[in-house]
């Protein structure tokens, strides 16, 4: 954060709001106790941008912005929820149903998953898109760990946590579009890695299923979530 | 003022939402006062009858059986209440969606087969629905009204639903319901 | 190189030039070579010294005449007579005929209705210069704009020629250039650089490959010319490694303006420095998109990232970049060359000059052609591209390739610039112009593009990840006679989903093509769907099947 940062202020939801220019919509939204529904973002990792849940209306223009990656600007007005949004956020939901096999009744995260509870929040009672069902793998060769890409939703925070916060970056995406995959090193099985440092980051910071440890049986998991902003803190008060 | 009729009918599910049903417990006597069950696994009418109010309808659409009943449901209903993941996703069922159906009867009927018997298996012949290429959910094939998620539905959500319907209201579901669980 | 020597070297090549009496022309671009102009080239060649006429009679290797479906093209000087297609059997008889009349039935036919509407800028020198040689090009006035740029105006009077030129960004989305160099040049940063968007990946382009080959020159100076309008001092030419012949004559280029001092350090004898590098595309359709294109460049997967920040600001290494087109820069120099104002003289209001398209599908002459913006659909279709074959009926002009829209016949007369095909639900786009008749089915158009763009999203957004997979797939059903009325609502919710939400151009405009096609070809959707039969007779109808969800 930049210490001689503008204080702006904005509407947001047609209240007042002062923050910092340095600030993401996302983050003022948090701080003001809006709720924005967001699966990419997770707060101690750089924001990508995929997941298009958090987006938000600015009016003035017909445009909508991804609130995580759009700094808050003097006089502007944000609204983060609307007919439009909510409608467009169930899309995007049923989207991500259809994309994998998630089947909840039989997931590790079921009752744990941010998916699974945003389809609560945001009323998403049933997907009326096509289920594409594509045959993807599960790679269990590791010793602690199981990837099911079955369940991937491709918000990459997995990469992400992998690469800026542990520094090993074992973990990336291969090919494009649909086809796209997170692999581990380069697409060897996971359990063959000799860059993953066991540390398990990864499977804490997963929002779905994709990622859990062994051994684990359905709606089981435990996600440990803490480490990241504490982590991130930190880091920062030493530089 | 005649009582709402009601039926609930079971396809491609493993019955559980049924079982969940009757977690409405005493209220489910309040439930029956008024209304008339007209056809359910529970009761001994062999065809579905016309004029239904209210079909609730667990399990997915997995052979053409399947297809065949719930399109005749669905002319013979007015309300047709898609309750239960396998209804409303598919779910368990549909995990067999990423294989052929020659291979998925191979592996049941011939694969794996243990040894007693001949060791051969057999592939059942006419007296088994045929499977669809794929188990869809009812709302692919049919028209659906409402939609209960839910692996099965929590207890009392049908009694909750069934009163709103009774009222005259759309139930609102919103928080009450989630897939899986 | 110094100005002075610049103008020693063209008096050197034109004295060379005024020797010969005759200069046979022949395009070695990659169409005509496709068709293989090389051995016709050497054939000419042995002709030539063979008669004993190599020391008044030139062959040169040129780049295209916009005729690529008469190639290979020859053209001979004096004369402008225009040959194709020409065998290698012809030679001789071509090359006796110098002195006399033209051989008629070798004439081409196309090359007079198709030059009649055309306006030449970006391709002034094509099909004229030696793309392989440096000497070729500053005879033909070439790097006269970088040295009078960097001689007699300051980086400011330089993007105020630009701005006043009113020249828009021809990679698709006309962002003013001008604007765009402003907004670099102002950035305090010590470190900038130039990027040259060499990534034309639209189905049924090839402008920006035609202008690589054959003259690959006037892209090096353009860059050069913004490099000194902005401060930069380093440049990447992004070119997609589909194009060997555009790559091989790009690295010849840099390596001959480097030895004359046109590019590396001490430009034109002055303290002006600008290295230029060329940079593969591994064929990702995204890496064309500005963001992916430096991810590319950097070295990690070529996928979009969020703008703002926009990469004026924040592009190649976190540094200040100014990324423009091929078309882009090879408008430059002469615009520095005339000046602004002239440049202005050219097209409508609000988008100036001159555009290259390429013109494909169903049309009698197809090619490579220059005209100036406010020309109508009509004079390029049935003028330039002299109607469609076989006596069939127009149906629709699809413009702007998987970006862009299907234009149907009641707008022909409309004038072609940014704004009016906007308004239509189409985009200007990088060039790529396809005419079809009514043997195309537009539910398959549709179908067509959408497979593109959904086996070239980058995966990284959702919407476009599996929106575009998603229409794929219905109108798939559609087109097999399995679609029902609401796989319309289906493609028309989704079509409004990526249109709002995606994260990259890509993504935003890959709905178009379903769009357009709804709006003004519904009746082929519903052909399709309730009488189950395809108009065009294109797709396989299969009516009782079960298809497959």
């Amino acid at each position: 954060m930049n210490e001689s940062a503008r204080i702006v202020t904005f509407k947001m939801d047609g209240r007042e709001i002062g923050a910092r220019e340095d600030e993401t919509i996302l983050q003022v939204a948090t701080d003001n106790g809006i709720f924005i529904p967001t699966l990419c973002y997770l707060e101690g990792l750089s924001a990508m941008g995929g997941c298009r849940l958090c987006m938000v209306e600015v009016k003035e223009t017909s445009k909508l912005v991804p609130s995580c990656v759009t700094y808050a600007r003097e006089g502007m007005e944000v609204i983060t929820n609307s007919e439009r949004l909510a409608k467009y956020r169930i899309m995007l939901l049923e989207l991500f149903f259809a994309e994998r096999n998630h089947i909840c009744a039989i997931c590790v995260a079921n009752g744990r998953c941010e998916l699974q509870n945003l389809t609560v929040n945001l009323g998403m009672t049933h997907v009326h898109f096509p289920y594409f069902y594509p045959r993807v793998p599960v790679d269990a060769s590791h010793e602690r760990f199981v990837l099911d890409h079955n369940r991937c939703i491709l918000c990459t925070r997995c990469v992400r946590v992998c690469a800026e916060i542990e520094g090993a970056h074992t973990l990336d995406v291969m090919t494009r579009g649909m086809d796209s995959r997170i692999i581990t090193d380069l697409n060897q099985a996971w359990g063959s890695s000799v860059t993953c440092t066991r540390c398990g980051k990864c499977v804490n910071v997963c929002p779905t299923g994709a990622l859990s440890e062994k051994g684990k049986a359905v709606a089981d998991i435990a996600v440990k979530k803490q480490f990241l902003p504490y982590l991130t803190r930190m880091r920062r008060g030493k530089q | 003022m005649s009582k709402m009729k009601i039926a609930t009918v079971w396809l491609d599910g493993c019955s559980g939402c049924h079982m969940s049903m009757f977690d409405m417990d005493e209220k489910l006597i309040d439930i029956l006062e008024k209304v008339d069950l007209v056809y359910s696994p529970l009761v001994d009418a062999k065809e579905f009858p016309e004029g239904v109010d209210v079909t609730v309808i667990e399990g997915g659409v997995g052979s053409e059986e399947d297809k065949h009943m719930l399109e005749l449901i669905r002319a013979r209903t007015h309300m047709l209440v898609s309750y239960g993941d396998c209804a409303v996703t598919g779910n368990v069922p549909s995990l067999r969606n990423r294989f052929s159906v020659d291979d998925l009867i191979k592996r049941s009927y011939i694969e794996n087969v243990s040894a007693h018997g001949d060791g051969g298996g057999n592939v059942p012949g006419d007296a088994v629905p045929r499977l669809l290429p794929v188990e869809r959910p009812l709302h692919e094939v049919v028209r659906v009204d409402v939609f209960i998620p839910g692996c099965p539905p929590r207890p009392g959500l049908t009694y909750f639903m069934l009163k709103e319907l009774l009222e005259g209201r759309m139930p609102d579901l919103k928080e009450k319901t989630r897939f899986g669980l | 190189m110094h100005p002075d020597e610049l103008l020693d070297l063209i008096d050197k090549e034109n004295e060379a030039r005024s020797r010969w009496k005759h200069t046979i022309h022949i395009c070695t671009a990659a169409g005509c070579l496709s068709c293989r102009s090389d051995a016709l080239k050497e054939a000419f060649d042995k002709e030539v010294a063979a008669k004993g006429l190599a020391e008044v009679c030139a062959v040169k290797g040129v780049g295209c005449m916009g005729t690529c479906n008469a190639g290979p093209m020859v053209r001979i000087e004096p004369g402008g007579i225009h040959y194709g297609p020409v065998a290698p059997e012809d030679v001789s008889e071509i090359v006796m005929s110098l002195d006399g009349d033209p051989i008629s039935r070798l004439l081409c036919k196309e090359s007079a209705v198709f030059s009649s509407r055309q306006h030449k800028i970006v391709l002034e020198n094509s099909g004229i210069v030696d793309p392989e040689r440096i000497e070729d090009y500053i005879a033909s006035g070439g790097y006269t704009a970088l040295s009078t740029a960097l001689a007699t105006m300051s980086p400011s009077d330089v993007i105020a020629h630009v701005v006043q030129s009113g020249l828009r960004g021809r990679g698709g989305a006309g962002y003013p250039t001008g604007l765009k160099w402003t907004t670099v040049a102002k950035t305090g940063s010590r470190r900038k650089y130039v990027v040259c968007n060499a990534d034309e990946g639209d189905p049924g382009a090839f402008m920006d490959r035609s202008v690589l080959e054959s003259d690959p020159h006037r892209v090096l100076e353009g860059m050069a010319i913004a490099a000194y309008a902005v401060s930069a001092f380093h440049g990447y030419l992004y070119v997609r490694a589909e194009y060997p012949l555009a790559i091989k004559r790009l690295a010849k280029a840099i390596r001959d303006a480097e030895r004359h001092g046109l590019l590396g350090n001490n430009i034109c004898g002055t303290t002006f420095k600008f290295g230029v590098q060329i940079r593969l595309g591994a064929g990702a359709f995204v890496c064309g998109e500005e963001t992916s294109l430096i991810s590319s460049i950097e070295g990690n997967r070529g996928a979009p990232r969020p703008r703002p920040p926009y990469p004026a600001e924040y592009g190649l290494w976190g540094h200040p970049t100014l990324i423009n087109n091929v078309e882009t820069f090879a408008n430059i120099p002469p615009i520095i060359r005339n000046g602004g104002a002239w440049f202005a003289k050219t097209g409508t209001e609000k988008s100036k000059g001159t555009k290259v398209f390429a013109i494909a599908g169903r049309v009698n002459n197809t090619g490579l052609i220059e005209v100036p913006f406010g020309i109508t659909l009509r004079e390029i279709v049935f003028d330039i591209g002299g109607g469609i074959p076989e006596g069939r009926n127009f149906k629709a002009v699809q413009t702007g390739g998987p970006s862009g829209g299907c234009i149907p016949a009641e707008f022909l007369d409309m004038p072609v610039d940014y704004e009016s095909l906007a308004s239509v639900g189409s985009i200007l786009g990088s060039g790529g112009l396809i005419v079809m008749d009514d043997t195309s089915c537009m539910v398959d158009v549709a179908k067509y593009f959408m497979e593109f763009s959904r086996s070239e999203s980058c995966g990284k957004c959702l919407p476009c990840r599996t929106g575009t997979p998603q229409m794929y797939h219905i109108l798939g059903r559609i087109s097999e006679g399995g679609g029902t009325r609401y796989d319309v609502q289906l493609l028309e919710e989704l079509c409004d989903l990526l249109k709002n939400t995606s994260l990259c151009g890509l993504g935003l405009s890959a709905p178009n093509p379903v769009v357009s096609t709804l709006r003004y070809f519904k009746d082929e959707y519903e052909a399709h769907i309730l009488d189950k039969t395809c108009p065009a007779g294109v797709c396989a109808m299969a009516s009782g099947r079960m298809v497959r969800q």
